[in-house]
């Protein structure tokens, strides 16, 4: 019961992009397009619910024994950039279809907010392993959800007459604005 | 690029998160009270003048290949410093900034003038663009900041504004409030340039 909370939350009330600001570079710079948007939203869940579990280990394997919490910054940064170098290469190697999908967006993902951004919170609140990856991926499942959404308002909105001066970024920014409103309706369902 | 140029191009050509349109999350996230824009945007400034000099200093060593991946240690070195030295004197804004602080690592605006301008620049030049882009960055989350704690909660630094009577629009403080000050304010920077013939930059 406790997880499936944790789940609803972590997507709908908490969502990462529209109610915690994290991963707002890839929110506005591939969400041109359906597919695109689609394709960033599987590489976020797949790299942060591994990242965040790899993570948590080095955490409380490594550095809490040997009182280093202080360098989890810098040990988390490492951890996901060779995460994300090491799923290159291995998707490179074994799966074409999935690599050929995911993998432009690969490179991109180390320097997604959200991902580190999951990684800290989970540690933040406390979680054990399995609250850990279930919160990653339902948080992961957010972004995705939120972008792919945005996108497909994006490509009407790329139809519609916006002064010239909104044109792009700003009128983006203002339709995140109006679904964040929207997201804010699920504020209060869950503590 | 001159050294004054350098000096001054964060302020109104490459004024970020505006005209760079990077960094959103930060400027998004932490600029619900003028004081957190204001301090946020320092410890920006902070990493950014010292990522430029070191990488600077370092752009004849580093391999070519392993470059992001030095920057981004660099760079999470700076941040741990600054994150310990505001635990240390400002405890009760590093509370409020949050897992915001580490996040600075994967900050865009750092890494890209890591890449663009610091690999390529010798060191007080890239000091200086460090200097100004940060600079920059803070006057701009102090500005949304302020925007937001005026409208949202009817004071600024703390101080009351409109007196007891104000209703404070709340929903400005929250995340909608954010999204919606942010893109209208680039909005309105948008027409500005325009008028004044600049050329569009964002896409």
């Amino acid at each position: 019961m406790n997880l499936i909370l944790l789940t609803f939350g972590a997507i709908f009330v908490n969502n990462i992009l529209l109610a915690q600001y994290l991963g707002n570079c890839p929110f506005c710079g591939v969400s041109k397009k359906l597919g695109t948007a689609f394709g960033m939203g599987m590489a976020v869940i797949f790299v942060a619910t591994l990242a965040s579990i790899f993570t948590w280990l080095a955490y409380h394997y490594i550095l809490v024994p040997q009182h280093l919490e202080f360098l989890k910054t810098l040990v988390f940064i490492l951890v996901i950039a060779a995460l994300v170098q090491f799923v290159e290469i291995f998707l490179k190697k074994q799966s074409r279809t999935l690599y050929d999908s995911l993998g432009i967006y690969l490179p991109l993902i180390t320097t997604n907010c959200a991902v580190m951004g999951i990684a800290l919170l989970n540690i933040k609140q406390g979680f054990d392993f399995i609250e850990t990856v279930v919160f990653s991926a339902a948080s992961a499942a957010g972004f995705a959800l939120a972008i792919i959404l945005f996108a497909g308002v994006r490509e009407r909105l790329f139809l519609s007459p916006v002064p010239r001066s909104m044109q792009g970024t700003a009128i983006a920014l203002v339709t995140a604005g109006v679904m964040s409103l929207a997201f804010l309706g699920f504020s209060g369902m869950v503590q | 690029m001159t050294f004054r140029q350098a000096l001054t191009h964060g302020f109104w050509k490459d004024l970020p998160p505006f005209r760079l349109v990077l960094g959103l999350c930060p400027s998004l996230a932490v600029t619900s009270t003028a004081e957190n824009g204001l301090g946020m945007g320092l410890a920006v400034t902070f990493v950014l003048i010292f990522s430029n000099m070191f990488i600077s200093m370092l752009r004849k060593v580093i391999p070519d290949k392993v470059r992001i991946a030095s920057y981004i240690v660099l760079i999470a070195t700076l941040v741990v410093l600054v994150e310990l030295v505001m635990k240390a004197f400002f405890f009760p804004l590093s509370q409020q900034l949050g897992i915001y602080i580490p996040l600075i690592v994967v900050n865009c605006i750092i890494l890209g003038r890591a890449e663009a301008f610091a690999s390529r620049n010798p060191v007080p030049i890239s000091m200086a663009d460090g200097l100004s882009i940060g600079l920059g960055f803070t006057m701009s989350l102090a500005l949304v900041g302020s925007l937001r704690e005026i409208l949202g909660a009817g004071t600024w630094f703390g101080m009351s504004v409109f007196g007891e009577s104000f209703e404070p629009f709340g929903f400005m403080v929250k995340a909608p409030g954010a999204f919606l000050c942010l893109g209208i304010l680039l909005g309105l920077m948008n027409a500005w340039s325009r008028k004044r013939g600049e050329i569009f930059i964002q896409t």
